[in-house]
């Protein structure tokens, strides 16, 4: 009876690995990703040979899970881009004129889904690839685009490797780079002398920009009276902030998401303390998760994208009129890179991935997040934008 | 010094939030004898519960706390009656894989629901905080602490002076030998459940009150860590669970103020682990011999 | 004679299941999505199978597997990271560095710990998985939040051979154990632990061996994980990553080992099959537990199995 059964198992083995096989009959290679691309585009060219060109914009991000909201701000940022330029008339590289279509998969932010999500868009076939939007899934797909040599444009993915490989760039700042920038514009522009900090420790985010901040701060000479530790899911401060309180601070500093600054402002209010705050960008929406605005009144955070900025009217009401919210800066990165991609398209002349990455250098496109441009390390040149929270509203500094 | 004494205050108001959950799970234990993972998840179900019914339903605060602690307590024997009664006779593994799966299911129910977005939630307790000698105690500290004093007292006279008191303390030494005695088992385990989950709304209402944002996987930690609290202070012991509470809240904040805030966490869960150990009844329980 | 007939169908089967994905992949038949599913499908086994000895035939339900896979993983990826040996050797090496690693610390945190029983064991290994994943958080060498990335991919699909030898291996040997004299006391201790204690049976040592060696194989898994992925991180190996494993266990049937192979592989396949559907496959899985154990004990399974056995009779008779 035995036998019969383990048999029987790797029966069932075998018939579910089949039956998965056979669901895609595109018959895709396994190895030379450079073949896989383009027979994409072979079959795309037979197909679509009537109704003008395709050109597919995978995405990878998370849909689903913990960090699911933005991707999907990213990807509705990237839809509302997409459908923009479709109904202009498409890319025209060349002779051909391509319409543009995004084809999103879910990689819930973990570095093993996203593989087989890149995998499961590698299948269908696609021509660039914007994402990850999370760090995390970023630096675990680069090795595979870059062996694929397909373009990668990351919107938000800000840890130092996401850029590691020539096929790879980014929309948003680094995460040093971001703590450089406030570092400079808390000494400079605000002359802070003696800053406490609380920090997320299991985040490679807010450890990343917090090791830029302390290192530009103490060399312009400020001093860092303290420096708070805290766990992802935490939800009780008091204990860093009664520390800091024992200090004389005379600003916080919480490069951290809105979440958790939403919990740190009010108990820093709830402890009587009367402190400014600075944060990082991923602040930004935090104004919608406090109960009381001025717990967060004079907070002064980066932020690439104000949505009451009158220059991104249009899109903030293209994008409420579609999704019934209000666009994020993830959104507007989404967005951004879309443009970004179809600047490349129309300076390379062509869609052959080396042709592309060879472009981004000489490409420059004014978006929502500001004017960028990319080095050669994949890194983008823009100016940093900062928002200040007054009478509970971003306005722009 | 001054310090030391505010972050004290600090562990005091953590702390007591502990010990109310922990009011919850040692009473659950001690009667039924599992442990009610879903514990925390009721307090989660307990913070929307209230959300929904204060401010999507404009019910006024008092009489949508009640409302909410009888959702709760509702819930609570629902969950007993599907998940938990048909193994009343199954060995305790799968009474504890079927708790992990309720909480397991409310948290992503709630997920699906509200999605993972936190809510914010402006507290329906408006007590001003008073000061003594310049140490400053938030009002929803005070109403948490004495909320927790009071289900404390009230819940040690039910179980020792009241009639369903005894019955459920008969339960809880022999199922059997109290149902001859002619106590109706269901009935009183049932009990103990509305009273468990009505505890844990009170619970939630006290910690949306303090933390004033809702998230689905709210009540997962608290509910971990004062299951902790009441296996420090003697599992099944109620004035043990209050005890272990606030003291677990005071090693918490003491440590992360003055040893690491990274490894809080793993010292409070190394206090479980070491009580356990050393004294598995915890601070004040009783021993009991196993029996074949 | 009965024996070897059995040991040739399970040779057999194996040597099948070997060729037929070999054929698969050569010849194109699977797509790179599918492909990517060959390691974590391995990976899933070994940990359904190993959490299994310590759930299933011990009786003793861990909630910190993912924290022994941690071990694994870190320390067989600081191993390759540090090392510079043929790449061959270098995983070979790695994975034992890993198991040995991760069957340590089963030790330690099984002697004191399986004093406990039941319900206390339980939460005692989901505080060892937690304090497990903020020490990994904490420590410099392990890289804290960032954890460890530009690990070498010496297990990916394309070594798929040592990802199905392994992972046979893995099989065998807890197959081994469970049919084996030391197999027949784990049981015991699960069934009736006094009685078993009573006939002579070393309780503790037996419910440590069983312990161990499902650490020293999740360590093993952890290191496969590490060597596919690339990046491992102290968040990857958190209580929910012990929950999916334990859902694995629980839907294949505690105690069957092809019922843990069988439901690994249908539970790695199927999220993708649904993919953009992950909020309901948690509480897909949460509704899983609740009806398996509600199913278990409503004696439906036992009142089909006499059934069968009386039609078979029947037959027989006739």
């Amino acid at each position: 009876m035995k036998k019969v059964v383990s048999l029987m198992l790797i029966a069932a083995m075998t018939v579910g690995l089949t039956a998965c096989g056979s669901k895609t009959e595109e018959a895709a290679s396994t190895d030379a990703a450079a073949e896989e691309t383009e027979a994409g585009e072979e079959a795309e060219g037979e197909t679509a040979a009537t109704d003008g060109e395709k050109f597919v914009i995978g995405g990878l991000g998370p849909l689903t899970g913990a960090a699911a909201s933005y991707g999907i701000s990213v990807k509705q940022g990237a839809e509302i881009a997409v459908k923009e330029i479709n109904e202009n008339g498409g890319v025209q590289v060349g002779d051909t004129t391509y319409t543009l279509e995004l084809n999103f998969a879910d990689d819930e932010a973990s570095e093993d889904k996203v593989i087989t999500a890149y995998n499961s868009l590698m299948d269908s076939g696609i021509n660039a690839l914007l994402g990850c939007v999370t760090s995390g899934a970023c630096l675990a797909v680069i090795d595979q685009t870059y062996a694929d040599g397909i373009l990668q444009i990351t919107p938000s993915g800000s840890a130092m490797g996401c850029t590691e490989y020539d096929n790879a760039f980014r929309l948003c700042f680094t995460d040093p780079l971001q703590g450089v920038t406030m570092a400079d514009y808390a000494v400079d522009e605000l002359g802070f002398t003696k800053i406490a900090i609380i920090y997320n420790n299991a985040d490679e985010y807010s450890t990343g920009i917090m090791e830029a901040f302390v290192e530009e701060a103490e060399s312009k000479g400020a001093e860092i009276v303290a420096n708070e530790a805290f766990v992802t899911d935490d939800v009780d401060f008091k204990t860093q902030l009664t520390s800091i309180k024992a200090t004389d601070a005379e600003v916080i500093f919480v490069p951290a998401y809105y979440q958790d600054a939403t919990y740190i402002t009010q108990q820093a209010k709830d402890l009587g303390m009367e402190l400014p705050f600075l944060g990082s960008d991923g602040w930004d929406g935090v104004l919608s998760t406090v109960t009381d605005p001025t717990t967060v009144e004079d907070a002064v955070f980066l932020s690439p994208f104000l949505a009451s900025d009158p220059a991104v009217a249009d899109f903030v009401s293209a994008y409420e009129e579609a999704y019934g919210a209000t666009p994020d800066q993830f959104a507007a990165d989404g967005y951004d890179t879309v443009y970004v991609i179809k600047a490349a398209m129309e300076q390379a002349g062509s869609i052959e991935s080396a042709d592309l990455i060879a472009a981004m250098t000489e490409i420059q496109v004014d978006g929502l997040t500001g004017s960028v441009k990319f080095t050669a390390d994949g890194e983008p040149e823009k100016g940093a934008k900062f928002v200040v929270i007054k009478d509970g509203e971003y306005t722009a500094k | 010094m001054r310090n030391v004494l505010e972050q004290l205050i600090n562990g005091l108001s953590t702390g007591s939030i502990y010990a109310l959950i922990a009011l919850g799970y040692t009473m659950v234990y001690g009667i039924a004898k599992m442990i009610n993972f879903a514990h925390g998840d009721i307090i989660m179900v307990g913070a929307y519960a209230l959300y929904v019914v204060s401010l999507l339903l404009h019910i006024p605060v008092i009489p949508s706390m009640i409302l909410t602690v009888i959702i709760c307590a509702i819930l609570g024997i629902t969950v007993e009656k599907v998940a938990y009664k048909p193994l009343r006779k199954a060995p305790p593994l799968a009474v504890l894989i079927t708790a992990i799966g309720v909480s397991y299911f409310l948290q992503n129910l709630s997920l699906l629901i509200f999605k993972a977005t936190p809510i914010p939630f402006q507290s329906v307790i408006q007590v001003p905080s008073i000061s003594i000698g310049g140490l400053n105690i938030s009002g929803v500290t005070l109403v948490t602490l004495i909320i927790t004093i009071i289900s404390m007292v009230i819940l040690t006279l039910f179980i020792n002076k009241t009639k369903a008191g005894s019955a459920m303390r008969a339960v809880s030494e022999d199922k059997g030998a109290a149902e001859l005695m002619g106590i109706n088992v269901n009935r009183t385990i049932s009990m103990t459940f509305a009273i468990g989950s009505a505890l844990a709304a009170v619970a939630g209402i006290l910690y949306i009150c303090q933390y004033q944002s809702l998230r689905p996987t709210l009540g997962a930690l608290p509910g971990i860590k004062a299951f902790v609290a009441a296996v420090l202070g003697g599992i099944g012991n109620v004035p043990g669970a209050m005890l272990g509470g606030i003291v677990l809240g005071i090693i918490e904040s003491m440590s992360k103020a003055y040893i690491s805030t990274e490894l809080s966490d793993a010292i409070v869960f190394g206090v479980l682990v070491i009580v356990l150990l050393v004294k598995p009844t915890g601070l004040l329980g009783k021993r009991k011999s196993e029996k074949v | 004679m009965k024996v070897n007939k059995k040991i040739l169908v399970r040779a057999l089967a194996v040597i099948l299941g070997y060729a037929l994905i070999t054929v698969l992949l050569k010849s194109g038949m699977l797509n790179r999505q599918y492909t990517s599913l060959l390691v974590p499908i391995g990976v899933n086994i070994m940990l359904a199978v190993s959490l299994n000895l310590v759930t299933g035939f011990l009786g003793e339900l861990s909630l910190g597997h993912a924290g022994f896979m941690s071990i694994g993983a870190y320390a067989g990826a600081l191993f390759t990271l540090h090392t510079d040996l043929p790449d061959g050797l270098n995983i070979i090496v790695a994975m034992i560095v890993g198991g040995l690693m991760a069957a340590l610390f089963g030790f330690v945190i099984g002697v004191p710990v399986l004093r406990l029983q039941g319900d206390y064991l339980a939460i005692v290994t989901l505080a060892f998985g937690e304090i497990i994943k903020s020490v990994l958080n904490a420590l410099k060498f392990t890289n804290g939040p960032k954890g460890l990335s530009k690990i070498p991919l010496l297990s990916n699909y394309q070594h798929y051979t040592l990802v199905f030898v392994v992972m046979v291996i893995t099989v065998l040997i807890i197959t081994n154990i469970v049919d084996s004299r030391h197999g027949r006391a784990v049981c015991s201790v699960r069934d009736n632990y006094i009685a078993a204690e009573s006939i002579g049976i070393s309780v503790s040592r037996f419910k440590i061996m069983a312990f161990v060696i499902g650490a020293f194989f999740a360590g093993v898994a952890g290191v496969l994980y590490a060597h596919n992925v690339g990046i491992i991180k102290p968040t990857t190996f958190d209580y929910n990553k012990s929950i999916e494993i334990l859902v694995i266990v629980v839907l294949g049937g505690m105690g069957s080992i092809r019922g843990s192979i069988i439901s690994a592989i249908i539970l790695t396949v199927l999220p993708e099959v649904l993919r953009g559907a992950d909020n309901m496959r948690m509480l897909l899985y949460s509704i899983v537990l609740i009806a398996m154990m509600l199913f278990n004990q409503s004696g439906f399974k036992e009142r089909m199995m006499e059934r069968i056995a009386a039609s078979k009779q029947q037959k027989a008779g006739e």
